[in-house]
């Protein structure tokens, strides 16, 4: 087989199964091309003997019939789920060199049902950013180009931007990535992938390095809505070691991929808000309701009046929780340390030197936000302005069983652009920072182009758990889009 | 029971000067694992070997709550007459410091688990006073620094970090270093009775912040200072002392005292300033986000009230009352719990063989026994009471062989030690040895005209008028008999004996 690398998860599984190609051979292509592909920078760590050995003893469960859910596929992993043996950076000089004597919940489940892991992906230090300019390890390119300027490297998203990079690059199967404000959907929209954050509590967060434990999820970035079913399916499920782990049961979300939605009622929230966004985001969702209500669908205006606070709160909240979850990062037990003569300097050196700017610049808003004098008019106002916006998500579940919106005000950017204006950049999360304030699962799915060819996404809301209807009307939009995905010569033409 | 209303006027401090003193108590809460981790509480181990990844604040790693610490609280607040909050949450209490590896303490500032409660607390017979708990939370502990092990180096060990504390807050209700220490040893007697703290000073299980302040009478309270980390009761008083006299001086002397806090150096009995309030930190309290708010049911409240002891004030109430037991005598042996146990146990035994209500010379017998002679032995040997060859039962065999006048008072003490050093019952002693009292007149006729017979001369004197031979006779009489004649039959007999002329 000659483009193994250009095949979707479940293709490969297919085929895997049905003995017409070997896990081996499978995981060597995603290798060739990850190393041919390094100038993207999508990966900090590549674990080729690793996944080499993963594939062999899959080929042996294969030959067998020993056959477990993602048995011999390779994919990857965002450099913030730990991982036992292979080093975890969290994209941070901080972390250069830390390798966890403990693998995290969910790579613990990818791992158990078969998955190839082919390295770990390059992020924004700590998952803040949402362009993947704040690695330590550098920028990721998005392999997408500009018609009016092909020669011009554009962000992938963030922070999850290496694993976007690597899906729509065909570097791996699938990748996992984190959502605290839109870091799985935005890249996800970035890149022309499906991005899937689950329902706050569906994946354990045990062994992923925190960034806001109120806000983190774990996602999937994958080439289509049934491989982002399919990832999603294995990596969900209760751990008890996380306290906000959910005890409910995990449906089989591959199930609904494909399944009507007659009668599905989709909710448009209106306003201001959406209003500003280019024309071309405007069109898609116009085509987005259209192409739902011919399948059946309703759809129906829905009032969120609070909604469009939740880039403040989610900028008040965020950085606090992230302020103390990094004061573990002090160079006394592991990671960096900097050269220091008492412990107050190896504090202050190792914070200096370890944390790049922008994670600086958030765990200094956050003990801004959580200080004695301000926690009122910040952290607290923040908290009651969260409350409303759940309560406007109830409210409009109530008539609704899924919202959508955008999932980016725009399509990707050029790398250097809006990197010294934070507010410019922070207004990027603007429709995905409420479904993290609210808990609820979101899906990004490419639905069309921006003015310069760049792809867009449609987000899809969902109530809590119900991850089933953003499947079921994710695959609607799939095929109604007419999307065209990445291909190879536009990167190179 | 309820609270109870100081009895007394405290007395007032050179001259005119009231203190007023309220405590916040660190009470190590006794769980096999600490309170977010499953690591070992062990104390005393190799260092840094009790940690688990939670603990040393590893990447990624999360805390979960030991439901057994939360059923000890619960427990700690039921026995303090406190509300039980059925929701509570944890929040971080932010600060950088090498033994503190995640950088913030979780800890419940907001919305502790108990919330307002009381204790009465006796300083002798006559005086008693109630006081307020004002709330008690769950947190962690820290770790331990060492900066004196080596030149240059610090080193840190974590096998203490995150062990469940609970902090005990009272109201500002004690007047005197003597109402304060009071509080703390029926504050460490409840918690060992209830099984929710060990109490042990030594080991750091029970730590006090003590805020002290002065004022004269009937004036608003003045401004406090708090002297944190104070490890037992005795230096709880030479701190408050301290920080009185200190605090009286500044005043008496135009100066004012800074709120503060303070530390105790327990070799000078001197407290020194820590930091004062313009240095306070900024603890950034927030709710810790990776734990959900700790949500109890009503049941599980009641279930764990079921389990709950009798505790040191109640049965202080009924061994007086129902037993005439001294109040000293009652105090001692409610004072700890294994004491009340092994005394109540002695009660039970006597009841069961008796059929009756234990009468209360006989339950004043078994207290002077026990009080008495086995704690002196206990205290000889260093040893527990769990250690003791005596058991109730045994302790009951012996008092009842006096009652009956088996054997004399002073036989008994003589088969105690048997029983002591060698185990075997003291009825198995007494027959053994033949140590049984000689209560047959016979025989003690016939001992007493012996003495008599060989004392001829000192017999006369007697006659003559000198009586404090009497006391020879005895003597000579309990020796030919080996010390088992009744001494009140041979008192009888002798006096009868020596009166005639033989």
């Amino acid at each position: 087989m000659n483009n193994l690398t250009e095949l979707t998860l479940s293709e490969a599984r297919d085929l895997l199964r049905a003995k017409k190609i070997s896990a081996a051979e499978l995981t060597a292509a995603f290798l060739k091309r990850i190393e041919a592909k390094a100038c993207w920078n999508a990966f900090i760590t590549v674990t080729g003997d690793l996944a080499l050995a993963q594939a062999k003893e899959s080929d042996t469960r294969l030959a067998r019939g020993e056959i477990r859910a993602l048995e011999g596929l390779p994919i990857a992993y965002k450099d913030l789920f730990c991982t036992k043996g292979v080093r975890t950076t969290a994209g941070s000089r901080m972390l250069e060199s830390f390798i966890p004597p403990y693998e995290s919940g969910v790579t613990q489940r990818l791992k158990d049902s078969g998955a190839v892991m082919l390295g770990k992906t390059n992020m924004d230090e700590f998952a803040m950013g949402s362009a993947n300019v704040n690695s330590c390890f550098g920028s990721v390119i998005n392999p997408w180009k500009a018609k009016d300027n092909p020669a011009q490297d554009l962000v992938p998203g963030g922070s999850s931007g290496g694993s976007s990079a690597a899906v729509v690059g065909r570097l791996c199967l699938g990748a996992t990535g984190s959502d605290t404000g839109g870091s799985v959907r935005q890249p996800a929209a970035y890149t022309g992938v499906v991005g899937i954050k689950p329902t706050y509590g569906r994946c354990s967060r045990w062994g992923m390095v925190a960034f806001a434990s109120s806000l983190d999820q774990a996602g999937a970035l994958a080439k289509s809505v049934k491989d982002s079913a399919i990832m999603l399916q294995v990596m969900s499920g209760y751990d008890p070691r996380d306290s906000t782990s959910a005890n409910v049961g995990v449906p089989d979300f591959e199930k609904s991929v494909g399944q009507s939605i007659k009668g599905l009622k989709v909710g448009l929230p209106g306003g201001d808000w959406i209003d500003q966004c280019d024309d071309s985001i405007k069109t898609m969702i116009g085509n987005a309701a259209a192409w739902l209500k011919s399948a059946g669908a309703e759809a129906l205006d829905v009032s969120m009046p609070h909604i469009k606070h939740s880039l403040e709160a989610y900028y008040i909240i965020a950085p606090a929780e992230a302020s103390t979850n990094l004061s573990r990062y002090d160079g006394v037990r592991f990671g960096f340390r900097a050269p220091a003569e008492s412990i107050g300097e190896i504090y202050q050196n190792t914070r200096r030197e370890g944390l790049g700017a922008e994670v600086r610049r958030r765990i200094l808003i956050g003990a801004y936000v959580l200080s004695a004098g301000h926690i009122e008019a910040y952290y607290q106002r923040a908290q009651k302005v969260r409350a409303l916006i759940k309560q406007d998500f109830s409210d409009a579940f109530s008539s609704t069983d899924i919202i959508l919106m955008p999932t980016a005000p725009s399509g990707a950017f050029a790398i250097g652009e809006k990197q010294n204006d934070p507010v410019t950049m922070y207004l990027n999360d603007i429709f995905t920072v409420p479904a993290n304030i609210a808990g609820l699962p979101a899906i990004s799915i490419p639905a069309g182009v921006d003015s310069r060819g760049l792809p867009l996404g449609i987000q899809l809301i969902a109530s809590s758990f119900n991850e089933e209807a953003l499947f079921k009307a994710g695959c609607v939009i799939e095929s109604s889009s007419g999307f065209v995905p990445w291909r190879e010569e536009e990167a190179t033409s | 029971m309820s609270v109870a209303q100081r009895n007394y006027t405290p007395a007032l401090y050179k001259g005119n000067w009231e203190v007023v003193i309220g405590m916040e108590v660190h009470a190590q809460v006794i769980s096999q694992s600490k309170l977010f981790s499953g690591a070992s509480t062990t104390f005393g181990a190799e260092p840094n070997s009790q940690v688990s990844f939670v603990d040393a604040a590893f990447p990624g790693m999360l805390p979960v709550i030991n439901t057994f610490c939360v059923d000890q609280a619960i427990k700690t607040g039921l026995g303090l007459n406190a509300e039980i909050n059925l929701w509570s949450r944890f929040d971080r209490k932010n600060y950088f410091y090498p033994d503190l590896p995640s950088g913030y303490q979780i800890s419940q500032f907001y919305n502790p688990i108990i919330g307002p409660g009381w204790i009465n607390v006796r300083l002798d017979e006559a005086k008693v006073f109630g006081l307020r708990i004002n709330h008690i939370h769950l947190e962690q502990d820290a770790g331990k620094s060492f900066h004196d092990q080596h030149p240059h180096k610090s080193y840190i060990d974590l096998n203490r970090a995150g062990v469940a504390l609970m902090e005990i807050v009272t109201e500002p209700d004690m007047r005197s270093k003597e109402e304060a220490s009071a509080f703390l040893r029926i504050l460490r007697t409840t918690l060992r009775y209830l099984g929710t703290c060990d109490g042990n000073m030594e080991e750091g299980s029970l730590r006090s912040d003590v805020n002290v302040s002065v004022r004269r009478p009937d004036e608003t309270l003045g401004t406090r200072v708090e002297v944190k980390n104070i490890n037992s009761s005795r230096f709880v008083e030479q701190a408050i002392e301290f920080e009185v006299s200190r605090q009286i001086d500044l005043i008496e002397n135009g100066k004012k005292v800074i709120q503060e806090t303070r530390l105790f150096n327990s070799s000078s009995g001197e407290t020194k300033s820590m930091r004062s309030k313009e240095d306070a930190q900024d603890y950034r309290y927030m709710p810790d986000p990776d734990l959900p708010p700790l949500i109890l049911s009503a049941e599980r409240v009641e279930s764990i009230r079921r389990t709950l002891p009798e505790l040191p004030d109640k049965k202080l109430t009924w061994l007086q009352e129902d037993y005439g037991l001294s109040y000293y005598d009652a105090a001692l042996i409610t004072s700890e719990c294994g004491n009340a146990a092994y005394y109540e146990e002695c009660l039970a035994v006597e009841a069961r063989k008796s059929g009756n209500k234990v009468s209360n010379e006989k339950a004043k017998m078994l207290a002077n026994w026990f009080t008495g002679d086995l704690f002196a032995y206990l205290n000889k040997a260093g040893l527990d009471l769990g250690a003791s060859k005596i058991s109730p039962a045994y302790l009951v065999e012996l008092v009842d062989l006096v009652c009956d006048d088996s054997i004399s008072g002073k036989i008994a003490k003589d088969v105690f030690d048997i029983v002591w050093s060698g185990g075997e019952s003291p009825v198995a002693v007494v027959e053994r040895q033949g140590m049984r009292q000689i209560t047959d007149s016979a025989a003690i006729e016939a001992a007493i005209s012996k003495v008599i017979d060989q004392n001829q001369d000192k017999a006369q004197e007697y006659r003559n008028g000198k009586d404090k031979l009497f006391g020879f006779f005895v003597g000579q009489v309990m020796k030919e008999t080996g010390g088992k004649a009744n001494p009140n039959m041979v008192n009888d007999i002798l006096k009868k004996k020596l009166s005639v002329d033989s």
